[in-house]
């Protein structure tokens, strides 16, 4: 047990880091998946071919090789950006088709009757979206992108694997330090993951429990 | 809604409609001039050190080793490593599915509470972090690592879900089956298990596709899969002068697996989606379920958890 509060500093240092890396990348990836999504609903066909493309292929390439491409293959093409920025792009990019298919689904979900209700009392499109869809839109869309922010917090621990000292580089070493204590020091990483992860999700059900009944 | 997009608007006059054509081409040479700036910073050919001109990643001194057969085995034998892995962690994880689920609807609390807990403390765990705990902590193979950490995490998983589908069932099958004098678990096994095992299909193979793409995280805990052969064996073995190429052709064949594991989910999806039970996806009768199985598992999860609080008893099984 020693060994984690011995450490306490390092995990702490780790942690920030991974803080970091969910903020700025989450923040990123909602303005890039907002942007996809509404090109996917967009009326302009090149947009939506676009991102339909781009989700299908990010959505199918694993976040190891996104990373590996940001932290390896970027500087051979010349890009001089530090390890930390470039696993936030990477993850930025990995996270949004997930934020854009969180919001679509959203959208979605709102039944066809409820536009056409609103439409018939003589609401325009403006008043439709705006006071009808997105109402109902919000809540089926926080509930799976609290979900998508969970994924991204256990998503940067793979940043780690590419020159990122965030919690997980620091567990690595400390375990590689502490061979007599390994189990106590990954198990106070996984605490540090699990502080973060466990009260999102509950949260999350929580939320979609109230919502769902409401349906 | 995408199907009532135009219920939102009136329908687009000529005007509207020579508005969107012309948009659309404007965005389509945009997107085009993109990947041909893209295309042009790849031909272009590369500076090294000291002033050096080195070839463009384009060109053909930067491919040549794919002509070499001997490559193509290698790549071959790091496909079928990933995929073995893959293979060996999907069975381990639908076989933890299934005990866990049974485990977390069982009558007895003090069987239901700990697996709670444990499924909770897989699920909010990385992958990453779990292959390092095995592979330190229990001093296994690298294989063995990834195969068990992926085989735990998407096994829990996997359980919820088929909890899910247990609670969602109408209350009626378990009835039957009782009255028809079965056991409780005979009853569990033969009437509602496939039930729900059916119904929950969707999100299990599409977690299954995550599980595949996760199996390149064993390229950081140093399993020679797809990702450790090409990138780490194969790039050092010919230099880093082909780590580009080498880059692009594993980033074909990881996007040729699971595209088409995901097409195979999908067709199943649909598939299934005729088919009968008391749960249906969203609002919208015959909705389909979402792609991303987290987001899935979360719908399937709060309706579960709803159906059992409207029932006003605790444990689903508890109900007799």
């Amino acid at each position: 047990m020693d060994a984690v509060f011995d450490n306490l500093p390092r995990y702490l240092d780790g942690f920030s880091v991974t803080l970091l890396l969910l903020g700025v990348s989450g923040v990123s990836a909602l303005v890039l998946g907002t942007i996809i999504a509404a090109m996917r609903i967009s009326p302009v066909a090149s947009l939506r071919g676009f991102a339909t493309v781009y989700t299908e292929i990010v959505r199918n390439t694993p976040l190891t090789l996104v990373l590996f491409f940001c932290a390896i293959v970027l500087p051979i093409l010349g890009s001089t950006l530090p390890f930390v920025i470039a696993a936030m792009i990477g993850l930025s990019v990995y996270t949004s088709p997930f934020v854009a298919e969180a919001l679509r689904s959203g959208i979605n979900g709102v039944p066809v009757g409820q536009a056409e209700a609103a439409r018939s009392v003589g609401l325009g499109f403006g008043q439709t979206v705006s006071m009808v869809i997105l109402p109902q839109a919000f809540r089926m869309t926080v509930p799976p992108l609290i979900n998508v922010f969970i994924a991204l917090t256990k998503n940067t621990s793979v940043a780690g694997g590419f020159f990122v000292a965030e919690l997980f580089t620091i567990g690595k070493e400390l375990a590689n330090a502490r061979g007599d204590a390994v189990v106590a020091v990954l198990l106070g990483v996984a605490t540090f993951y699990l502080i973060i992860t466990v009260p999102l999700g509950l949260l999350a059900t929580q939320l979609e429990k109230k919502w769902v009944v409401q349906r | 809604m995408s199907r009532g997009a135009a219920v939102l608007f009136d329908a687009p006059g000529p005007r509207a409609r020579r508005l969107s054509l012309i948009l659309s081409l404007v965005a389509g040479v945009l997107i085009l001039l993109g990947i041909g700036w893209i295309l042009a910073v790849l031909a272009a050919p590369r500076e090294g050190p000291g002033g050096l001109e080195l070839p463009s990643m384009l060109s053909p001194e930067r491919w040549n080793i794919f002509t070499d057969p001997d490559v193509w085995a290698l790549i071959w034998r790091g496909t079928l490593a990933t995929l073995q892995a893959a293979a060996v962690a999907a069975v381990m994880a639908l076989a933890f599915g299934v005990v866990l689920s049974l485990l977390r609807s069982a009558q007895s609390r003090w069987v239901r509470v700990p697996t709670a807990i444990f499924i909770e403390f897989f699920r909010g765990m990385p992958v990453l972090l779990m292959m390092l705990f095995i592979l330190l902590a229990a001093s296994t193979s690298q294989f063995w690592a990834v195969v068990w950490a992926l085989a735990l995490y998407n096994g829990a998983l996997i359980g919820e879900a088929l909890r899910a589908g247990l609670v969602a069932l109408p209350k009626g099958q378990r009835e039957a089956g009782l009255s028809l004098g079965m056991r409780q678990l005979q009853s569990k096994m033969l009437v509602e298990f496939p039930q729900a095992f059916r119904q929950m299909l969707p999100i299990i193979v599409a977690q299954l596709v995550v599980l595949l793409k996760d199996t390149s995280l064993g390229y950081i805990v140093g399993y020679t899969e797809l990702l450790r052969t090409t990138l780490n064996n194969l790039a050092s073995f010919y230099g880093n002068r082909y780590l580009f190429s080498l880059f692009v052709v594993t980033w074909v064949v990881y996007l040729a697996m699971n595209l088409a594991l995901s097409w195979f989910a999908r067709w199943l999806s649909r598939r299934t989606e005729s088919g009968g039970g008391g749960f249906s996806w969203g609002r919208n009768k015959g909705a389909e379920p979402p792609e991303d199985p987290n987001q899935a598992l979360l719908v399937a999860e709060a309706s579960a958890d709803a159906r059992t609080s409207a029932t006003g008893g605790g444990a689903p099984g508890s109900r007799t």
